[in-house]
């Protein structure tokens, strides 16, 4: 139950953050999504034992968070949930990976305590700027964003409809459960006997609810095709953004700044 | 066990984006050509529908634990193997935007992990197979549990591969596949056990349902040749990787390809890595930056190399450490001011 | 268009699973009337409906919206000039933003972007929510669901609304409001419902379904005061036409 409410509060306030108004909501929908893709790949293509050098790509997500109003915490308790299957798999490689590579004065570092981390702080980079995007566009204009694309507009309706019924099903799902463990004293889950009959009756009343939304979909003259609405036109301020950041990443790719910025510091 | 961005590198994120969206092009043309729009609604409702009832505790007898339901197998038994694919990558996609569960980079991979095993792979050649002679109870539930484990097996392996092909994580070959196959096959038991039992109990409420959605597929249509072909091809790519770990490290489990040096890495034989390694390194900007400019000189054949060791030099160490956490005070800071101006703005405006 | 006459004859339909819901229901519905459509559960109102905008077509007997017979081929036409608000408005609210889901009609008919934008806002306009335009559906309240729900169907500016259950789960205030609205419009409604009150004063002239076949046809009032019939058809008098339960004075009509 709890998880269901979760889920829906998730995705409603990241809808919400979409409809605010701040000049990353401006932003063409196609731009971000072009920025984001080249931020992950950026973010991913460094090499296991990079650290340093991926610090100051900590720099977009920041930034964007900052100029579009978006609260911390929720994503940072999004980050918490995903994290585990990450540090899970990250975690061997300090226990597989014992060279030293980092030599400090006062400590050594294996090789594989570096590439946890690192894995640690792509994973915070790419869970970040993934949240970032939906909470600055909303799925209706990354929607519109596709079909610029060229994704097929058969597959732009069928995940607009999924995301639009997620919060139908999920409540309606959840109004079964909770009658069902109503009755069913203090158990936790949905027992043995009844797993096809619950799920079963939900999905048969989920087809006919598909049955009736395809009629009112026909009704309004549906054809097995769909017009995505038109997304304003790419403007210059968009084309800077997209090569700004562009420029930014790449120049962060070559550079190792941080490094820099250390040994002027400490004169090495 | 969904992949995450973190995990992957880009060619392997790349190839699996390639892979995903053909198989999603060859579909959505498959779901048109069809001429059945009433399939569209149907899979985003039902798409939805899966979303919700991943949430529900199933109760393990005799475990005290519960389970969830994944549903990849529920949509292909529900909208054929087209269409379910397409339902369980929109799925994904809202996941992986919203929740952050697996990322956008690692959507190819978890959209083919998901889906094709199951779609393409379980459901044509196990459940439709045993199905062939009509549907029964016992032929719903041996079906499908078959399929269900089938399909989750196929796609724990997977991720292994990538995991690995990625070089992220030091996990040798052999401790990661036995991770993962008995997690999976816990897992797929789960799901098998739900699934059989949801789509026993819609065959019995409502045969049509479950006859009809068979039926009148094109599936029905697909020829096993092609099937069975599109399988010789991806176990031939299968038994080469393999061949050429087994020659590569004829202990067979330590798979330590990623932690070596760079020198033994291309002495190792086979086309297959060196060719990932040329490719990698075109995506990589610059795979062999390392920590430090000076260390080139001793690493002279560094560019070809993948992963040439950094530099162990307290010095350059220390600057590293020293910058990183400059770097970050200075991002942490640069958004704090804008918070703030964007406060006194908002004030001001007041 | 003062054409468009509703002509339907000796309609029968069976579900696949053998329940005949209609069985020979005829009639004829002049431009511009307004027709209540009653009868107990399962009486076959939403089956008849459906049949309005060719969802179902009828096994037997023929139906036909302005001359115009409704079969597979004039869908499009018909279904132009025939709108039908669905009972449940979550089912009809499929896509993710307001604007969308009262673009979707116009967009499937090609109309140039401009076009569809002019048409959306004054048809949320009409209903009252254009300030809603870019909300979700599932952040709209019932009343709001409902009205959204028409929008969508006055933006392919059709000449005949019909209507499943429009008053259910609305509270008195929003149903208030919806009845003001419908008032207004000049289309040629049918509008089935339980709510007799509503019937009342909206429609006219009432058709009584029972059993897949017309019981009676004929003036609203005259209908809904005839105590006896609507027992026999499993119905009640609207409040409205009852006598006052506190003095037991029929209401003046
Ligand atoms: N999809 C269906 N398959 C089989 N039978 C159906 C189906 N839909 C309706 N029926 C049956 O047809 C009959 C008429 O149903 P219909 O929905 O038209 O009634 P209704 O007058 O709209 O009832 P209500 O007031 O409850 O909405 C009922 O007996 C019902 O059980
Ligand atoms: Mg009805």
């Amino acid at each position: 139950m709890s998880n269901m409410i979760a889920s829906l509060y998730n995705i409603r306030l990241l809808d919400e953050l979409a409809e605010k108004r701040t000049i990353i909501h401006n932003i063409h929908p196609l731009i971000k999504v072009l920025t984001t893709c080249v931020y992950l790949i950026v973010v991913v293509s460094f090499n296991k034992y990079e650290l340093s050098g991926l610090l100051p790509l900590v720099f977009y997500p920041v930034i964007i968070i900052a100029l579009a109003d978006i609260p911390i915490v929720p994503l940072l308790k999004r980050m918490l949930v995903v994290a585990p299957f990450i540090i899970g798999i990250g975690l061997f490689n300090p226990l597989f990976d014992h060279s030293p590579m980092v030599v400090l004065p006062w400590i050594q570092i294996s090789g594989g305590w570096i590439s946890f981390f690192s894995i640690l702080l792509k994973g915070v980079l790419t869970i970040l700027a993934a949240l970032v995007l939906i909470a600055t566009t909303g799925m209706t204009r990354i929607a519109a964003a596709l079909g610029m694309m060229r994704v097929p507009r058969v597959f732009i309706l069928q995940l607009l409809l999924t995301y639009r019924y997620i919060s139908v099903l999920i409540e309606e799902v959840g109004r079964t459960v909770r009658a069902y463990s109503l009755r069913s004293r203090g158990e936790k889950g949905i027992r043995f006997s009844d797993w096809g009959s619950l799920t079963g009756q939900l999905l048969i009343r989920t087809l006919e609810r598909a049955q009736r939304v395809y009629h009112s979909m026909c009704c309004r003259g549906f054809a097995g095709d769909y017009n995505v609405g038109s997304e304003k036109r790419i403007q210059i301020g968009d084309i800077l953004y997209f090569t700004g950041w562009g420029l930014y990443f790449v120049v962060i790719r070559y550079f190792n700044i941080p490094a820099a910025i250390g040994s002027l510091i400490t004169g090495v | 066990m969904h992949m995450a961005d973190a995990l992957i590198s880009p060619v392997v994120g790349g190839a699996m984006w390639a892979a995903t969206a053909g198989v999603a092009a060859y579909s959505v043309k498959k779901v048109q050509n069809d001429l059945d729009e009433q399939k569209i609604p149907l899979m985003g409702v039902m798409g939805a529908f899966v979303f919700a009832a991943q949430m529900i505790n199933f109760t393990i007898p005799g475990t005290g634990s519960s389970g969830h339901l994944g549903g990849g197998m529920l949509l292909a038994i529900l909208l054929g193997p087209y269409a379910g694919f397409l339902a369980m990558a929109s799925i994904l996609v809202i996941q992986a935007l919203f929740f952050a569960d697996g990322g956008l980079l690692a959507l190819g991979c978890n959209v083919f992990n998901l889906g094709f095993y199951t779609c393409f792979i379980a459901y044509p050649l196990i459940y439709k197979w045993i199905m062939r002679k009509g549907y029964s109870t016992g032929r719903i539930f041996t079906g499908t549990m078959l399929s269900a484990i089938v399909g989750l097996q196929l796609g724990a392996f997977s991720v292994v591969l990538e995991t690995l092909l990625s070089g992220k994580s030091e996990l040798p070959f052999g401790t990661f596949v036995m991770l993962m196959q008995p997690i999976h096959l816990a897992i797929g038991v789960v799901e098998g056990l739900v699934t059989a039992a949801v789509v026993g109990f819609v065959w019995k409420a409502r045969p049509e349902i479950i006859e009809k959605a068979a039926s009148g597929e094109a599936l029905g249509r697909v020829s096993i040749k092609k099937v069975l072909a599109g399988l010789a091809i991806v176990a031939v790519i299968t038994g080469g990787v393999f061949s050429w770990f087994a020659s590569a490290y004829p202990d067979g489990l330590e798979w330590s390809m990623f932690n070596t040096s760079g020198k033994e890495e291309l002495e190792a034989p086979g086309g297959i890595h060196q060719t990932l390694a040329a490719v990698q390194e075109k995506i990589a900007f610059l795979p062999d930056y390392g920590f430090k400019v000076q260390e080139q000189e001793t690493n002279a054949n560094a560019a070809e190399t993948e992963e040439a060791w950094p530099a162990v030099d307290a010095g350059t160490s220390v600057s590293g450490l020293v910058g990183g956490v400059m770097t970050l005070l200075l991002a942490g800071m640069t958004g704090y001011c804008i918070y703030m101006i964007k406060k006194r703005n908002k004030a001001g405006a007041v | 268009m003062s054409h468009h006459i509703i002509q339907a004859n000796n309609l029968k339909y069976t579900y696949p699973d053998g329940r005949q819901a209609l069985n020979g229901v005829t009639f004829q519905i002049q431009h511009g009337e307004s027709v209540g459509i009653v009868g107990a559960n399962g009486a076959g109102k939403s089956t008849l409906l459906m049949h309005l905008v060719g969802i179902l077509f009828p096994d037997e007997g023929e139906i036909s919206v302005g001359e115009v017979p409704v079969i597979k081929k004039t869908l499009p036409v018909i279904r132009q000039s025939v709108g039908m608000v669905f009972q449940d408005p979550d089912d009809q609210l499929f896509m993710t933003t307001v604007y969308d889901d009262v673009a979707f009609g116009p967009r499937n008919y090609k109309l140039p972007e401009g076009e569809v934008e002019k048409r959306v806002k004054s048809s949320l306009e009409t209903v009252g929510i254009l300030h809603l335009m870019d909300r979700p559906p599932y952040k709209l309240s019932g009343g709001e669901k409902r009205a959204a729900a028409i929008a969508t169907v006055l933006a392919m500016k059709p000449d005949i609304l019909v209507m499943d259950e429009p008053s259910s789960a609305l509270d008195p205030k929003s149903r208030r409001r919806l009845i003001t609205l419908l008032k207004r419009f000049t289309h040629t409604k049918i509008i089935a419902s339980h709510d007799l009150d509503m019937v009342l004063e909206l429609c006219e002239r009432t058709i009584i379904l029972n059993n897949g076949q017309i019981i009676t046809d004929g003036t609203t009032l005259d209908i809904l005061a005839n105590e006896e019939l609507m027992e026999k058809c499993g119905l009640e008098m609207p409040l409205g036409l009852q006598g006052c339960p506190v003095c037991g004075a029929k209401k003046a009509t």
